[in-house]
């Protein structure tokens, strides 16, 4: 009980004071989930407004391939991207292994399947409702699904959140292909993984409470910029 | 649509890129929690306007990022790993810098009496007697590797252990975070132990027999293997590391009034 009074008196003094290093991860650990985040939103939606409007024979099982890797062990994608990225693997040459980027492409595989899977059940809902109208408009595939991905944006923000949210609080895959270096790769988590070690926990308490509450400011301004949640709107 | 998109390459390339002197060195976690890192990189960075980026691995990882060529030097304390290292051509030599020591930390009641021990043989033969919980790194890290061997020094197998030996697969802090929260016997560098912020009711029960040293290793990365390898970077910082400034900062970081490494490095590469 100690250690979480200690820590939550911690990250309020690390917070007043605008502590530099603790500015630094937060905005790396900002960076690199919301990079992921855009990155991984540009596949998943259009992937699932397509998996909605066209039927084609191996649909199903992409779609329960798809949620299966909702559960995707993040430790597991980490080392798959670490051996892919590593100097001595296919795309060493490139040179982005323990850099920001690998991280992004480790939390852009592990949120895709997240966020296509969300999306897509509400946009298949959302078709049902709208297939004979756009099928007597007799518009293209591809005018469908933006019309899907437009009329359902404020689920798919519900989804995007979500992916968000694995992302920013996500460690294991951004431990392996990202080092956790001082002033290159570390964030929040890994920051607490290392405090963790360390045996200080009020400290890891505090940047873990900082995580939270950055997690909360992201998801209110989001509903404030999207208008969602208030009177009048839906 | 295009403004996204160049919003997203914006964001991706611009994690890309990187100052111009920057190398990547592996260390062990024990070197790393000892603090001393965040004395000596700061002062290479002063004299050599060299940024090093600390990965902090296991030894058995930090000697895996070396052989893939993921890094350009390690620093690591498992002298028969390392020999290997250099044999099979990873590292063109291996080059001595400084020491420590490890210690047998155990829970104050003592119950396997291992303070009354008279050398670390006979400390982890009366653990092993009284089957006092253990926790082990398990890891394949340095510590976990010169655990295994002191084990076998006292006449003992670790694969034949049962219950009371508790291999744990994780670092140092972590370890000793177990061994903390089960009251359990842990080998530790002498580092980690004084840095660490967790104790409990740990208490250090018996450390000073030589064979408990704890040789730390610079191994520059062969760039005929990895031609990509920052060698003459690491050579620089081999440099540093074996030279006067070094020893006195070495030798000088002290916790608790404590001293930590004894800095050991030869003048010329053996």
């Amino acid at each position: 009980m100690n250690d979480i009074w200690g820590g939550l008196t911690q990250a309020v003094w690390l917070v007043v004071t605008l502590d530099a290093e603790l500015l630094e991860i937060s905005l790396r650990s900002l960076q690199v989930s919301v990079s992921a985040l855009i990155v991984a939103s540009l596949i998943a939606m259009p992937l699932a407004a397509f998996l909605s409007v066209k039927r084609f024979r191996m649909r199903r099982a992409v779609i329960a391939v798809l949620n299966a890797l909702m559960g995707l062990p993040p430790v597991v994608v980490g080392l798959v991207v670490y051996v892919l990225l590593s100097r001595s693997g296919p795309l060493g040459v490139l040179g982005l292994l323990f850099s920001p980027t690998a991280m992004i492409i480790a939390q852009v595989i592990i949120i895709v399947p997240l966020i296509a899977s969300i999306a897509h059940q509400s946009l298949r809902d959302l078709w049902q409702e709208y297939h004979d109208l756009l099928i007597s408009m007799n518009v293209t595939q591809r005018q469908k699904m933006a019309t899907l991905l437009w009329d359902a944006r404020r689920a798919l923000l519900t989804a995007a959140l979500a992916g968000f949210g694995r992302a920013i609080g996500e460690v294991g895959a951004i431990m392996v292909v990202g080092g956790n270096i001082d002033h290159a790769t570390r964030v929040l988590t890994t920051a607490i993984a290392l405090e963790t070690g360390k045996g200080e926990f009020a400290l890891a308490l505090a940047l873990g409470f900082v995580l939270i509450a950055l997690a909360i400011a992201i998801n209110l301004a989001i509903h404030w910029l999207g208008r969602t949640e208030r009177e009048g709107a839906w | 649509m295009k403004r996204v998109l160049t919003l997203v390459m914006a964001l991706c390339l611009g994690t890309a890129v990187q100052a111009t002197e920057v190398m990547k060195l592996a260390v062990t976690t024990s070197f790393h929690n000892s603090g001393l890192a965040d004395i000596l990189v700061p002062q290479i960075k002063a004299d050599l306007d060299l940024e090093v980026q600390l990965l902090v691995v296991g030894t058995g990882q930090a000697l895996k990022l070396g052989r893939s060529g993921d890094v350009d030097a390690i620093l690591v304390h498992s002298k028969a790993a390392e020999e290997r290292f250099v044999a099979e051509g990873f590292a063109p030599h291996r080059r001595e810098i400084m020491y420590n020591d490890f210690v047998v930390i155990g829970p104050v009641a003592d119950p396997a009496g291992a303070q009354g021990a008279t050398s670390a043989r006979q400390a982890l033969q009366l653990i092993a007697a009284n089957r006092a919980d253990f926790v082990s790194r398990g890891d394949d890290s340095g510590t976990h590797k010169k655990e295994q061997q002191l084990w076998r020094d006292a006449g003992l197998d670790p694969q034949g252990f049962d219950g009371w030996y508790k291999p744990v697969g994780a670092g140092m802090g972590a370890a000793l975070n177990t061994a903390a929260g089960l009251g359990a016997y842990v080998l530790a560098d002498r580092a980690s132990w004084l840095n660490f912020g967790n104790r409990g009711g740990l208490a250090l029960l018996f450390s000073g027999d030589p064979v408990l040293f704890n040789q730390y290793a610079f191994l520059p990365v062969d760039a005929g293997r990895h031609p990509h390898v920052q060698s003459a970077l690491a050579m620089q910082l081999e440099g540093w590391l074996t030279s006067d400034r070094a020893k006195a900062l070495i030798n000088g970081y002290e916790i608790n009034g404590e001293t930590l490494f004894t800095f050991n490095a030869a003048p010329k590469v053996q």
